[in-house]
């Protein structure tokens, strides 16, 4: 049913790109030429033969350290986005299904969050807690189920006065099939759409909170922490901590091109078949 | 205008007119569909043409393109639009905009939806007026509260006044040709304008109009679905099918003698032979005085409502929108417990709130909606929709479940290939039959009908009613109609309850309540429903005891 020549050009470029992304990552401790912390050369030693991409502050392999990066990146930003939005959807559905004092209370508690910018909520709370990446995928889901959680219930609250919405209820269904058979499937489009976004904002709030010192601690590093190891070259015209962002910057292109192609088939009604 | 121009003679001369589209269906290249296919068509000043067919005819599409206007990618590519001796298709952008609103002004089907709501009515009437600068604002709202006063609005001086929200439906259609008489065009294309009111309302509009028309000397086409409204207004009638001629003739030979089959279906659709049954002894669902209403307000939506339902037999409620019919349904379904009365059924009292209500309960009444297209998920199958009361009320599974699928679909008269189809891949009238589907496998014995039939094209309509009749027979199952449709309550119905303000004004079997003597608003209801008969509409006027609720 999928034939590759009817992907439009950008999401092709977008899967290939995302598809390499997560093989690198996926594959690094066996196809990184060297180890993550290993030291093997100069320190910022321009692109050669044998390091490609150069190496880095402290001399390390850049493109082995690329790799492990995009490892722990990919590993945080999708666990805390498959949080946020397993948290923000059944939520948001739960209080447009239920409403009264439940909605009151959820929507109000998540007013209260948003209220505080959540750059510096995260930093209070990080700068508390144990910094490991339990915590870390913890807090960056709860924050940004908040988001999820708004645009899921305005999305339910629109389905839930639909008659077959209504039809379901006279028939006696329990709410958990009213939410997940009735209204998630009607709200894919929309959540879809979000959950590209959400997961690019959740590589760059890590990126963040790596280059405040927060997020991922040393040795380890993901991209966001590698920009901060190697902003000083830059004074000296080294570009070292230029690959690092380029690779954020066309993550974030590449998964939301992925994104708008999955949500131009999902708004199909009539199943794929034209 | 009468003064430029003579008052008899050719206005509109539409040549071989075909009107093209382009589609895009996803995975084919792009193609090109005929919409309308070589129509012509001729209008003399003064006169009125109707167009009458079913959804997709193309009889608004035809209507729009005289004044050179073609919707949301529609692309006019062939003929002549010949009016006042030039072809306005060769005018260009500037013609266009030079005709539209002075030779040839538009009434659309829905006025609340075509009036600007943030701006006031006398605005908006008098906009295209002075825009086309044929008069000072002085002269346009004199004009304008001359044509209000002739349409019979109230307090016409002051009316312009108001907002759009602050008229009813049927005065806001009144305005909405007032303002299209404004700037004495010679042609007014007519959209529907009485499709979307009740039928007390239509008849005050439906004869506003006829007036304006005779009076002012302006030619009009007038659309719509309805032949007996049509009958009323036009001098001659234009047949239309799948965007192609089927048959033209002055109204008389149109609706006395028609020629074409397509077209004496039309003419004959409302009559389904029905033979009323005689109430049991014991109703099976009984409806005790009740009261209802929405919120805490303290308006009561239904004052008092007792009504009987006997198995295997249609009670039939009517009345005009916001008399409280729908809401009757809902009380009886649970969606909106009563403040006061009771529900029995089988002798027993039902719990007035849904939630307490047992599964057993649940099954036993079931409902069709009106909007058919959002009455079912459009994201599950038609398999899904019809077995999923199948596994919900009898734990049906796999094979047992698809067979009792096929055989419903079976019923409902489509076959077995459209069990994969999803909603949006159906027409109308299988939508409405999928809903039917549904409603059946539960088994019930009683399903709650809410205006089903009024989304759809008579045919259609006569379709599905003959179905439901005939299910009716097998299934000995009992209906509660909710229509304000009388042609359709005389049909299928075996007893009446009529609704005014939230109260039943007349209520029994269907023989009594259709003699008379009548009470005031049955009589209304009953002589606003259009007869396909010439000069009916003077003489429902004349007849006249009381004004409905709409004004």
């Amino acid at each position: 049913m999928l034939d590759i020549k009817r992907i439009p050009i950008p999401a092709l470029v977008g899967i290939v790109l995302t598809a390499l992304f997560v093989l690198a990552a996926i594959l690094a401790p066996w196809i990184a030429p060297h180890g993550n912390g290993e030291i093997v050369g100069d320190v910022w030693e321009p692109m050669s033969a044998q390091h490609w991409l150069g190496t880095d502050n402290l001399g390390r392999d850049l493109l082995s350290r690329m790799m492990y990066g995009a490892r722990i990146t990919l590993f945080i930003a999708v666990l805390a986005t498959a949080l946020s939005f397993s948290l923000g959807a059944i939520l948001g559905f739960s209080a447009a299904v239920f409403g009264g004092w439940f909605d009151t209370l959820l929507s109000r508690l998540v007013d209260l969050l948003m209220s505080i910018p959540t750059l510096i909520m995260g930093l209070v709370v990080l700068s508390v807690l144990p910094s490991n990446l339990v915590t870390l995928i913890l807090v960056m889901g709860i924050l940004d189920s908040t988001r999820v959680y708004r645009l899921s219930r305005a999305v339910a609250v629109d389905i839930n006065v639909m008659d077959y919405v209504e039809a379901a209820k006279l028939r006696g269904e329990g709410e958990g099939w009213i939410i997940f058979r009735e209204i998630l499937p009607n709200a894919l489009s929309p959540l879809v759409s979000e959950l590209g976004l959400r997961f690019i904002y959740a590589v760059l709030f890590l990126s963040t909170l790596s280059f405040l010192g927060l997020g991922v601690q040393p040795p380890d590093a993901d991209w966001g922490g590698m920009v901060k190891e190697n902003k000083d070259g830059i004074v000296f015209g080294i570009a070292a901590a230029l690959i690092p962002a380029a690779a954020i910057a066309s993550l974030a292109i590449s998964v939301n091109l992925v994104a708008d192609w999955v949500l131009n088939r999902t708004t199909s009604l009539k199943g794929g078949r034209g | 205008m009468a003064d430029k121009h003579p008052k008899s003679g050719m206005l509109l001369d539409i040549r071989n007119l075909r009107i093209e589209a382009t589609v895009y269906p996803p995975g084919e290249p792009p193609k090109n569909i005929v919409l309308v296919h070589d129509v012509s068509l001729t209008l003399e000043k003064g006169k009125v043409l109707g167009l009458i067919g079913e959804s997709g005819a193309g009889k608004s599409t035809i209507g729009l393109s005289s004044m050179g206007y073609g919707r949301g990618g529609v692309r006019i590519t062939g003929g002549e639009v010949i009016l006042n001796g030039r072809d306005i298709l060769k005018g260009g952008k500037e013609g266009f905009r030079k005709l539209r609103g002075r030779e040839v002004c538009y009434v659309a089907q829905s006025a609340a939806a075509a009036f600007n709501p943030a701006h006031r009515l006398m605005d908006q009437v008098v906009e295209a007026a002075l825009l086309h600068g044929t008069a000072t604002r002085a002269e346009a709202e004199r004009r304008a509260v001359a044509l209000f006063k002739k349409l019979s609005l109230p307090n016409p001086e002051s009316i312009g006044e108001r907002f759009p929200h602050q008229v009813s439906g049927g005065q806001l259609q009144r305005v909405m040709t007032a303002m299209a008489l404004c700037s004495e065009p010679d042609l007014i294309v007519f959209d529907e304008p009485t499709t979307a009111l009740d039928v007390t309302t239509q008849i005050d509009v439906l004869a506003a109009i006829k007036d304006a028309i005779r009076d002012t000397h302006v030619a009009a086409l007038y659309i719509t679905h309805d032949l007996a409204v049509v009958a009323q207004v036009s001098d001659e009638i234009m047949v239309l099918r799948h965007g192609r001629l089927v048959e033209w003739g002055g109204t008389r030979q149109i609706i006395k003698e028609p020629r074409q089959e397509y077209t004496n279906a039309l003419v004959s659709v409302h009559q389904i032979e029905h033979e009323e049954q005689k109430p049991g002894t014991t109703p099976f669902l009984a409806v005790k005085s009740i009261t209802a209403a929405y919120g805490r307000s303290h308006i009561k939506v239904l004052k008092n409502v007792s009504v009987d339902i006997y198995p295997g037999q249609t009670l039939a409620v009517v009345g005009e929108s916001g008399s409280g019919k729908s809401t009757l349904a809902r009380a009886i379904t649970g969606l909106l417990p009563p403040e006061q009365g009771t529900v029995t059924f089988d002798g027993r009292p039902l719990a007035n709130r849904l939630a307490e209500r047992p599964k057993e309960d649940l099954r036993q009444l079931q409902m069709i909606y009106q909007m058919a297209d959002v009455a079912m998920n459009p994201r599950q199958t038609v398999g899904t929709i019809i077995g999923r009361p199948l596994e919900f009320y009898f734990g049906m599974r796999g094979r047992e479940r698809d067979k009792r699928v096929a055989e419903l679909l079976d019923k409902i008269e489509m076959g077995k290939g459209f069990v994969d189809r999803y909603p949006a891949e159906l027409s109308g009238g299988q939508k409405q039959r999928v809903c039917i589907a549904r409603s059946l496998a539960a088994k019930p014995k009683l399903i709650i009908c809410d205006e089903v039939t009024s989304a759809l094209d008579p045919l259609v309509a006569h379709g599905i009613l003959e179905l439901l009749l005939g299910l009716q027979k097998e299934e000995n199952v009992a209906y509660l109609f909710i229509t304000h449709d009388l042609a359709t309550v005389k049909s299928i119905a075996d007893s009446i309850a009529v609704m005014y303000r939230g109260e039943v004004v007349r209520y029994g079997a269907k023989s009594k309540v259709l003699t008379p003597p009548f009470d005031a608003y049955t009589d209304l209801l009953l002589s606003s429903v259009p007869e396909m008969e010439i000069g009916w509409l003077e003489k429902a006027i004349k007849g006249r005891r009381m004004a409905s609720a709409g004004n």
